[in-house]
């Protein structure tokens, strides 16, 4: 029970980073249908920057609160101005162009960041600076520590920040107009541009957010790191019904619980015949069960008259 | 015009002219022609071949010092081989860490004549050059190489004084189990072949002495995120956690394993004996413990005067392999002493029968090229550094703690 209890807390942990990063990938979808693979890579930097400025914080002395608000607005800022370039730079020549052309370039700028990064921060891990020895506390017998709390919390509250954002706001508002249909809320004077430049902006933030929680949690950065984080969250955007924002919420969630229970219990479940190293393997096969089943993903709604 | 084609020609001479004299300054090649003078003074090269340029080049540098050294302690002592004064020569070669550069260096030696080659450092490097060594039939004692590949290519010239990796996980299970006294042991590795062949020999070994595997799990090389493998293990309550791969993993593993409250020992191979994996885990590095080939260079046979020896001479501290490279020359030598040749056709089968009290220990091979015996150190992370903590024989039993001869 107790180690069943860790796993669901390692699960929702994990999920909660996942999910995070989901949410990008699936706003932009919902107003473009455009998969943008180069997210993964903005989590990535987004990363490599707060890492940065807790190490220059960390070695002026900066008190360790300080360093992480700090850390998260500079990756915040920088991770705002790529997406925004991004956007402006490889994918709105191509917005009518056809659906393949705006992908290829999406793996374009994936791959260009990586390298840009392995330029700037060179191929080694980079190592994180202590800066707080969080706070270690038992519940249900699992172990947890103020980081993760405090992790699991602070993705919660951007993602009902979110969640209402797009409801009750004016621009979250214009933002559902144009995921239903662009041209309409184009003539109803909805300016389309600024409302995709905007949504590639708040993912890019919300984004280097994640990037500084994988950061703080594994202590370790690497220009690849990007990779199968954005992967992850894509599935997980997916296995929630890509456009749909609790959905992304759900499907991360629900990944990273997947993920810890399958390295958890596969082995024994199937005798050893298959190790803890397949749960990836897992993850993806309940991906493919969902969309089998449900096409559309968990909470799908809109993808049907988009695919 | 005609006054450029005459600066040309006269500068073209003057070159011509300067080589000659630079080629003069090196010693005349064999002097078989004086032969009538007696005794005859016979040149025997000796082939270095590292990485001197590069990011390793300082590791390089230092083995190339270590054969200098040899051949310079040789020379002075005056060898006979055969009846014949004998006077070594090095020439010492640049692999820059390049497999590729490395069989063409390989071959440069093969053509310069070299009686026997010391080198490579790299095990990439090491084994593509060992084919043509082997196809020259010059002999190569590489001083570093700890692949296991490196002999199995089956080839008689192919010779290593440095235990390999795969004594290194029977050596981390002896000591797991007989030292540490582990009953319950966890097993993970990273998927590759190294971390995989140190895990499956580790777990050979620790089952043999009758340890039970509380879990065997997998990870990849490029994971970060160990926290529900760890918790499986934590469930299973083993004493020691065996982790088969590098640091970018073995790093944030110990700092989540300590961060679920797990206790056991954690213990790995060289992959994790360096500087990073205790930046990358920080606090939690404390108490880690890893192998590596090799004695420390302070506490081999001949350390304290080797190490005095070589800082008289350069100036500078041994980095890690100069011990290695010095004896692996005096292998060589003692195998043609024993032969009466500097012949490597002659003197090869003799390097097979080596049993040789060098500085780093006894030395002696077994049918692949392998140090029989080499001895591989346990160290444990304290205050944020790896310290050696007890040497241990392949096939002995654990020696006497490194801290009580301090």
């Amino acid at each position: 029970m107790e180690i069943f209890a860790q796993q669901i807390v390692n699960g929702l942990v994990l999920g909660s980073i996942y999910a995070l990063v989901a949410l990008g990938y699936t706003m932009v979808y919902g107003i473009l249908g455009l998969i943008n693979f180069a997210h993964g890579d903005i989590t990535m930097i987004g990363a490599l920057v707060s890492l940065t400025f807790i190490q220059l914080l960390v070695a002026a002395g900066v008190p360790p609160a300080a360093v992480l608000l700090l850390a998260g607005c500079g990756a915040m800022l920088v991770c705002a101005v790529l997406g925004l370039t991004i956007e402006r730079v490889a994918y709105r020549p191509l917005r009518r162009a056809p659906r393949l052309a705006p992908l290829i370039t999406a793996i374009g700028v994936s791959i260009l960041l990586q390298y840009s990064a392995a330029l700037i921060w060179g191929k080694q891990y980079i190592a994180l600076p202590a800066i707080v020895e969080p706070l270690q506390f038992t519940v249900f017998g699992a172990q947890l520590t103020s980081l993760q709390a405090a992790i699991f919390l602070l993705a919660c509250l951007i993602m009902a920040g979110l969640l209402w954002f797009i409801k009750s706001s004016r621009m979250g508002r214009a933002m559902r107009a144009t995921e239903q249909n662009p041209d309409v809320a184009g003539l109803m004077g909805v300016n389309t541009n600024t409302v995709i430049a905007f949504t590639f902006l708040l993912g890019s933030a919300i984004g280097a957010i994640a990037g500084l929680m994988v950061v703080l949690y594994y202590g370790i950065g690497h220009y690849f790191m990007g990779f199968m984080l954005g992967l992850k969250a894509f599935t997980a955007a997916v296995l929630g019904g890509i456009g749909n924002v609790g959905g992304a919420v759900l499907g991360g969630l629900l990944l990273g619980v997947i993920e810890s229970l399958a390295a958890g219990y596969i082995g024994d479940l199937t005798g050893g015949v298959l190790g803890s190293n397949y749960r990836d393997v897992f993850a993806f096969l309940v991906l493919i069960l969902v969309l089998v089943l449900r096409p559309s993903g968990l909470l799908g709604q809109h993808s049907g008259d988009r695919a | 015009m005609h006054k450029h084609t005459v600066r040309h020609i006269t500068a073209a001479l003057i070159a011509a002219a300067l080589l000659v004299a630079c080629g003069k300054e090196t010693p005349p090649p064999a002097p078989k022609a004086e032969a009538p003078k007696a005794p005859e003074i016979m040149v025997v090269k000796i082939g270095s071949a590292s990485p001197l340029t590069g990011p390793q080049a300082h590791i390089g540098v230092d083995i190339r010092n270590g054969v200098q050294l040899a051949v310079e302690d040789l020379n002075a002592k005056g060898i006979e081989i055969g009846g014949n004064k004998v006077k070594f020569e090095m020439v010492a070669e640049d692999d820059e860490a390049n497999p590729t550069k490395a069989t063409t260096v390989a071959q440069k030696l093969v053509d310069a004549k070299v009686a026997a080659v010391v080198g490579h450092f790299n095990s990439g490097a090491s084994i593509p050059a060992s084919k043509i060594y082997a196809d020259g039939g010059v002999p190569q004692i590489s001083p570093s190489s700890t692949s296991p590949d490196y002999t199995l290519k089956g080839y008689k010239t192919t010779f290593r004084v440095v235990a390999h990796d795969g004594q290194q996980g029977p050596t981390l299970g002896r000591y797991a189990v007989g030292t540490l006294k582990a009953k319950n042991i966890a097993i993970i590795d990273d998927s590759t072949a190294y971390g995989q062949g140190l895990a499956d020999n580790f777990e050979n070994t620790v089952k043999a002495m009758g340890a039970k595997i509380a879990a065997r799990e997998h990870t990849t090389d490029k994971d970060t995120d160990f926290k529900a493998i760890l918790t499986k293990i934590k469930g299973r309550k083993p004493d020691l956690i065996m982790f088969g791969g590098i640091d970018p993993q073995a790093g944030p593993m110990i700092k989540q394993m300590k961060e679920l409250g797990i206790k056991a020992h954690f213990i790995g191979g060289d992959g994790m004996q360096t500087p990073n994996f205790i930046k990358l885990a920080g606090d939690a590095s404390d108490g880690a413990m890893a192998s590596i080939p090799g004695l420390p260079k302070d506490q081999m046979p001949g350390g304290k005067e080797f190490l005095e020896k070589y800082k008289a001479k350069f100036n500078q501290e041994v980095e890690l392999f100069a011990p290695m490279g010095y004896d692996a020359v005096f292998v060589f030598v003692e195998a043609m002493k024993r032969a009466g040749s500097a012949d490597p056709a002659k003197f090869l089968p003799e390097i097979s029968k080596t049993d040789y009290q060098g500085v780093i220990g006894p030395i002696a091979f077994d049918d692949k090229g392998d140090l029989k015996n080499g001895p591989i150190t346990i160290y444990k992370v304290k205050d944020g550094k790896w310290e050696p903590l007890e040497v241990v024989k392949p096939e002995a039993a654990p020696a006497a703690s490194a801290a009580e001869k301090k």
